[in-house]
């Protein structure tokens, strides 16, 4: 009983949200002023870190989104490391 | 410097679309370490966009994509990040090399005749170490001993023999010392692979587990070090040209995140041999699609007669389907291994919990 208490407690409700939030906002964002966006980020030379830059934002953002998704899904990996 | 691309137009249906391809692309990058590419770059064409556009569109998702699949796996202790930066920067030449010897064909023989030796490419390479990997796994499923650790190939093995002085770095997940020379053509290769047809790793997984002696997991996530090391290098050169359309590499990469995670947890749960089974699968079945096009690209040089229009788009329109049944298959594979692994694990628990008399 414990164990499933804890279990439930673990569950990372708050972060999945907030990190959930910031991923809409951002494609909200690219979505809505596409075409400022695409101005922008192909003009190459030094613009060329633009869309680099975003690539990384959104990984780390999208990727911290949707670890915790599975997390609440209770998809996570085998307890024992397979090797 | 900069080029002008047009990009499309992006509605509803496009976008869903891309996601979805984005998450099945995903899934199988997150278990065997790549492979969820190739179907991108048409999947963008196919939509209006120009082919070099979805080239560099695929490869600015790729990286971040590969990176947040290698950190997962990492937690899971299946990265060789030493290996992975060492083959990547190998291949970071392989990838420049790749793209000089396709202008040189395209400027030589035109869009047919770089069309051609891409699908030659595709089936020569898929042929040879796609039927290896495939061979290999049904041989160890239909062996009956898919629990054992996988065996160091003889190859492997005198590779790992020979020692040259000053070249030796030791590899964790070979647990041995090699030579970086041979490290360099190997991960030359996988670039000059990924430049032609957008997946290196079929060519790096398999040598990192024959020629090298990795085991598959290890093998299969340290090329996630080896895709972001390239795809890094490659979406800043595209970058520079303005060719990146950061709408569909973000749109794709919504996708793809959700689908690289999935995959990276899965291999938790499968024994060694089903990454060779997936990898095995797709090449085999994409060396099909691939072959089916080599007619139209010679018919268009003249090397055959001409084939009509109808016959070009039922060849067309066949190869792309096949195309994508072999990644759907691919991922319902994984999908299937995690399943049925969950479950195992699940009944173990079971088991043990009634064993210490907690039910």
């Amino acid at each position: 009983m414990a164990d499933k208490k804890s279990s439930i407690k673990k569950k990372p409700y708050g972060k999945l949200v907030i990190f959930g939030a910031v991923v809409i906002t951002l494609y909200a964002v690219l979505l809505m002023h596409q075409g400022l966006v695409n101005d922008y980020f192909v003009r190459g030379g030094l613009y060329a870190f633009l869309p680099i830059a975003a690539a990384f934002l959104i990984s780390y953002v999208h990727g911290h989104f949707t670890g915790y998704f599975w997390t609440m899904l209770g998809i996570e990996a085998k307890k024992k490391e397979v090797k | 410097m900069h080029e002008v691309a047009n990009f499309i137009n992006l509605d509803t249906a496009n976008i869903v679309y891309l996601f979805l391809v984005g998450f099945v692309g995903g899934l199988v990058s997150g278990f065997i370490g790549s492979g969820g590419a190739f179907v991108l770059t048409p999947a963008m064409m196919s939509l209006g966009v120009p082919g070099l556009v979805a080239v560099a569109s695929n490869m600015c998702h790729k990286f971040p994509k590969a990176l947040i699949g290698a950190l997962k796996r990492a937690k899971y202790g299946q990265v060789d990040v030493k290996l992975g930066i060492v083959l990547g920067i190998s291949a970071e030449a392989g990838v420049l090399y790749g793209a000089h010897i396709q202008e040189n064909i395209k400027k030589a023989f035109g869009e047919a005749g770089s069309n051609l030796y891409v699908s030659v490419a595709f089936v020569v390479i898929l042929a040879v170490v796609g039927g290896l990997v495939l061979k290999d796994a049904l041989k160890t499923y239909r062996s009956g001993n898919t629990s054992e650790e996988e065996k160091v190939t003889k190859l492997a093995r005198w590779v790992q023999s020979i020692n040259i002085p000053g070249t030796m770095v030791y590899f964790k997940s070979l647990n041995a010392k090699i030579s970086v020379l041979f490290t360099i053509p190997l991960g030359f290769a996988t670039g000059m692979l990924a430049a032609t047809i957008a997946v290196g790793g079929f060519i790096g997984v398999p040598s990192m587990i024959y020629v090298m002696g990795a085991p598959s997991l290890m093998a299969s996530a340290t090329e996630l070090v080896i895709a972001f090391v390239m795809g890094l290098g490659g979406s800043f050169k595209y970058a520079l040209h303005g060719l990146v359309d950061i709408r569909l590499s973000l749109i794709i990469l919504a996708g793809s995140l959700f689908g690289i995670q999935l995959g990276a947890i899965g291999t938790t749960y499968v024994k060694p041999f089903v990454i060779k089974l997936v990898m095995g699968v797709i090449m085999v079945i994409v060396l099909f699609s691939r072959g089916l096009m080599v007619p139209v690209y010679l018919s268009q040089l003249g090397l055959i007669q001409t084939l009509s229009e109808n016959t070009v788009n039922l060849l067309k329109n066949t190869s792309f389907i096949i195309m994508a049944l072999a990644l759907i298959l691919g991922a319902s594979i994984v999908l299937g291994a995690m399943w049925k692994g969950r479950r195992e694990e699940k009944l173990l628990q079971t088991e043990g919990a009634i064993e210490h008399g907690k039910i």
